[in-house]
């Protein structure tokens, strides 16, 4: 495969897998605003949002006040921010475009559809009732390239540099996400906050999805350290660093198969894979959960460029 | 604006649609005209438009753009921010053409890619025909087309066009025109493509009514006429299509293309050249190229040779391709061939590498570089079609009956600095088929692109081609850049 091909597939995997998480993180986030604040309905929800998607920064340079309006504009439609749902699938489709001969048709469909009608929009969000659909689209759509993904395409390398790509950008948002609420995330046996932080974690939760998947996996009352576990060395859940690392081994390995040749990149990750195998959530506790996280971003991220090198990007 | 009488392919003319021709015209069954020969093939086609109401009509017309739109088949026309990627109209009304005007214009169409090719290996080489006489010599020597790395070069298999588009005009029943050669990279094809996969799905019942042959061996016989030409003997010869990048207007065909071919759709920057040998950049190294199907224009292609300034070519390529490791589809200079100043002695040029009599009509054009041309061009400009010699996509051209006054004295003004850059045609009654317009069906005028293949298997032509048809009322010019539209071209069994 031409290595300009495998970029461009992998990095539609990435952004594809960031305009999901966005939109994921912002109905979450929006649910959590909406709490009275006797309830832990905190008022920086929406300054974790920004922090969880990195956009801290840049958000605090437009001067505008942290709210649900102007914060959920700038995370969806704001074409002058490069991770916005909006420039996501800009770039997403833009990739796919000139990559089209590598996917099928219906792949292709489901990422111009979005395209197009994301497009339609204006960059101003048109109140609440219009965040909703938007969401909603956005959710279908990945999901929609996805399944296609899986019934159509070819079991090539063009169909694992774009899991590649998913993999490693959910890995990293799901790392983020954790590390934006480390400090609400209090290892076992620790004197918890009480119903206050119950929503918190219960945010963490719905951001991935894995609300219901937490009840069945530990049939138990929403503890902190479990929520951690849950996200970080559950193999259940698609979204669990760790699932995410079999993920990126697995389609590594299938790469290396085809082509006979291991890299630096396969060493990366099966170095991640088995840091996060060999150890349980107590030990990542007592040796600083934030820490942890800090060091799998960088990790993770020293991967993605080995990717790079590796396959000549 | 001179109203211009036509040729219609269906009714015979086109005061038809007015006039008594048939209930969706008219409401009266009985005053059909009687079909003539021509118009035999088009009856399923006018019972099928008879019994559709217009509410379906426009449903179908919805569901076609909806299809297009979602397979992200669109053109870019350059100037048109608006515009970046914008629908060619398709028209749902399909292009009749009986099995034996076919049959005509396939062989007219042989023998005249037949002589571009000979032609082109003749100026390259030998210069008989400038020797001769029949061309002047200063027309191809000092053709901007003309290309001095291919003086004395001989491509693989002595193929230079391997992929041409003949544009042909219709008048009358029996009237074909070429209106010109497209000898580079005739583009279009794809659209022919994916017409007929729209129409077999909007409309599959008119496919039970009428013997269509289908063009999807298209993509094959492109393969099979380019690993003809590999430089390389024995194994599987590696083929790729050079696009621009998706920048360029005609993007979602290259990569439609590609696909089809099932071959990798690079850009200059995923090929390099070691050692006069072109390879492309793969996850897995450098892998040998021998055919690349060129969508980019000779100035682009090797900043070492060509433009220095060009980022889309790639640097050695040239060298390769002199070293004989490489074969570029079209090859490198056949723009001398398809000048439309050249295009005015292609009827000489016919009859003399073929000894046959051109099948295929010339419109009658004059070279505007020879002053007694001139004086009449200028003398009857409102009357006349002007291009510029190496124009394409319809830019610059002057069409005098629907000219105002100030842009005839504007083009006097411009013909008179430089004469030789011109060459005027009479203007000719493109024939109309029916068309569906939003106030109805109605006559538009349309022309004919069919692809001619060569290889050193031989020549093969897809029955049809591209239909291109002028949206605007009255209009001339179907070219997609200046909002013509296209129809699926149906070559019927009768």
């Amino acid at each position: 495969m031409l290595s300009r091909t495998a970029s461009n597939l992998y990095w539609m995997g990435r952004y594809l897998e960031r305009a999901d998480f966005t939109a994921r993180l912002i109905e979450a986030t929006q649910r959590l605003a909406a709490l009275p604040s006797s309830y832990g309905g905190a008022s920086n929800a929406w300054e974790s949002a920004l922090a969880a998607t990195w956009m801290t920064h840049a958000y605090a340079a437009r001067g505008l006040p942290i709210a649900e309006a102007p914060v959920s504009e700038f995370l969806t439609l704001d074409p002058s921010n490069p991770s916005s749902i909006r420039c996501c699938l800009d770039t997403a489709r833009a990739n796919a475009r000139s990559v089209r001969t590598a996917l099928t048709e219906e792949g292709w469909e489901a990422i111009n559809s979005a395209w197009i009608e994301i497009s339609r929009l204006g960059v101003h969000l048109d109140g609440r009732e219009a965040l909703a659909p938007l969401l909603d689209l956005v959710k279908h759509a990945v999901s929609a390239f996805e399944g296609a993904a899986q019934r159509t395409m070819l079991r090539g390398d063009a169909f694992w540099f774009i899991n590649l790509g998913s993999a490693i950008e959910r890995a990293d948002n799901s790392a983020r996400l954790l590390d934006v609420k480390y400090h609400l995330l209090l290892p076992r046996g620790e004197a918890v906050g009480g119903s206050l932080d119950y929503f918190q974690w219960t945010t963490i939760l719905r951001t991935v999805s894995a609300m219901t998947a937490y009840r069945w996996v530990y049939r138990d009352s929403v503890k902190p350290w479990l929520v951690a576990d849950l996200l970080i060395l559950n193999r259940q859940i698609p979204r669990s660093l760790a699932s995410c690392y079999d993920e990126i081994r697995r389609h590594l390995d299938l790469l290396a198969s085809n082509s006979g040749k291991r890299g630096p990149a396969h060493r990366l990750a099966s170095a991640g894979h088995a840091r996060l195998g060999n150890t349980d959530i107590d030990a990542i506790f007592a040796s600083g959960l934030h820490e942890f996280l800090t060091k799998f971003i960088v990790d993770n991220n020293k991967l993605g460029e080995a990717i790079a090198e590796q396959y000549l990007f | 604006m001179a109203a211009i009488t036509a040729f219609d392919e269906m009714f015979g003319s086109a005061g038809a649609y007015g006039g008594p021709a048939g209930p969706l015209f008219t409401g009266d069954p009985g005053a059909a005209p009687a079909p003539t020969s021509i118009t035999a093939a088009y009856r399923s086609i006018q019972s099928w438009l008879d019994n559709s109401p217009p509410a379906l009509m426009a449903a179908r017309r919805r569901q076609a753009e909806l299809f297009f739109r979602r397979i992200g088949i669109t053109f870019a026309v350059y100037g048109d921010p608006d515009a970046a990627e914008r629908l060619i109209p398709f028209d749902i009304v399909p292009r009749i053409l009986a099995r034996a005007e076919w049959q005509g214009l396939e062989a007219g169409l042989k023998q005249r890619v037949a002589a571009l090719n000979a032609f082109l290996a003749d100026v390259y080489g030998p210069r008989e025909i400038l020797r001769a006489g029949i061309v002047p010599e200063d027309l191809v020597l000092q053709n901007p087309g003309f290309c001095l790395h291919m003086v004395g070069r001989k491509p693989p298999g002595g193929i230079w066009t391997h992929i041409a588009g003949i544009d042909l005009v219709r008048t009358g029943p029996d009237q074909f025109y070429v209106l010109e050669d497209n000898a580079r990279t005739p583009s279009g094809v794809s659209y022919m493509l994916e017409n007929r996969e729209v129409m077999l799905k909007l409309v599959p019942e008119l496919f039970n009514s009428l013997k269509v042959a289908p063009v999807e061996t298209y993509p094959e016989a492109l393969l099979e006429a380019l690993a003809s030409v590999s430089p390389r003997a024995g194994g599987v010869p590696v083929c790729v299509l050079l696009t621009p990048g998706r920048h360029n207007s005609a993007f979602y065909e290259h990569s439609f293309l590609a696909d089809k071919l099932g071959i990798e759709l690079v850009e200059g920057s995923d090929l390099f050249v070691r050692d006069d040998v072109v390879y492309m950049r793969t996850t897995e190294g450098p892998e040998r190229v021998d055919v690349i199907y060129r969508r980019l224009d000779d100035a682009f292609i090797d900043p070492l040779v060509f433009n220095p300034s060009s980022m889309l070519g790639v640097p050695g390529l040239m060298a390769a391709y002199a070293a004989g490791n490489v074969t570029l589809a079209n090859a490198v200079g056949t723009g001398v061939a398809d000048d439309k100043a050249i295009y005015s002695y292609m009827p000489d040029i016919v009859r003399f590498y073929t000894g046959e009599e051109p099948i295929l009509q010339n419109v009658p054009t004059w070279r505007c570089r020879e002053p007694e041309a001139l004086g009449y061009v200028l003398d009857h400009l409102a009357e006349l079609v002007v291009k510029e010699v190496d124009g394409s996509g319809g830019y610059g051209m002057l069409i005098g009956p629907h000219a105002p006054q100030a842009t005839l004295a504007a083009f006097a003004a411009k013909l008179k600095a430089q004469p030789e850059k011109f060459i005027a045609q009479p203007t000719l009654a493109l024939s109309t088929c029916p068309t569906a317009t939003d106030a109805g069906i109605a006559p538009r005028h349309v022309d004919l692109r069919p692809f001619v293949l060569t290889g050193t298997n031989g020549t093969h032509i897809v029955p049809g081609g591209l239909t291109r048809v002028a949206m605007t009322p009255g209009s001339l010019v179907v070219n997609s850049s200046q909002g013509g539209g296209t129809k699926d071209t149906w070559v019927v069994d009768e």
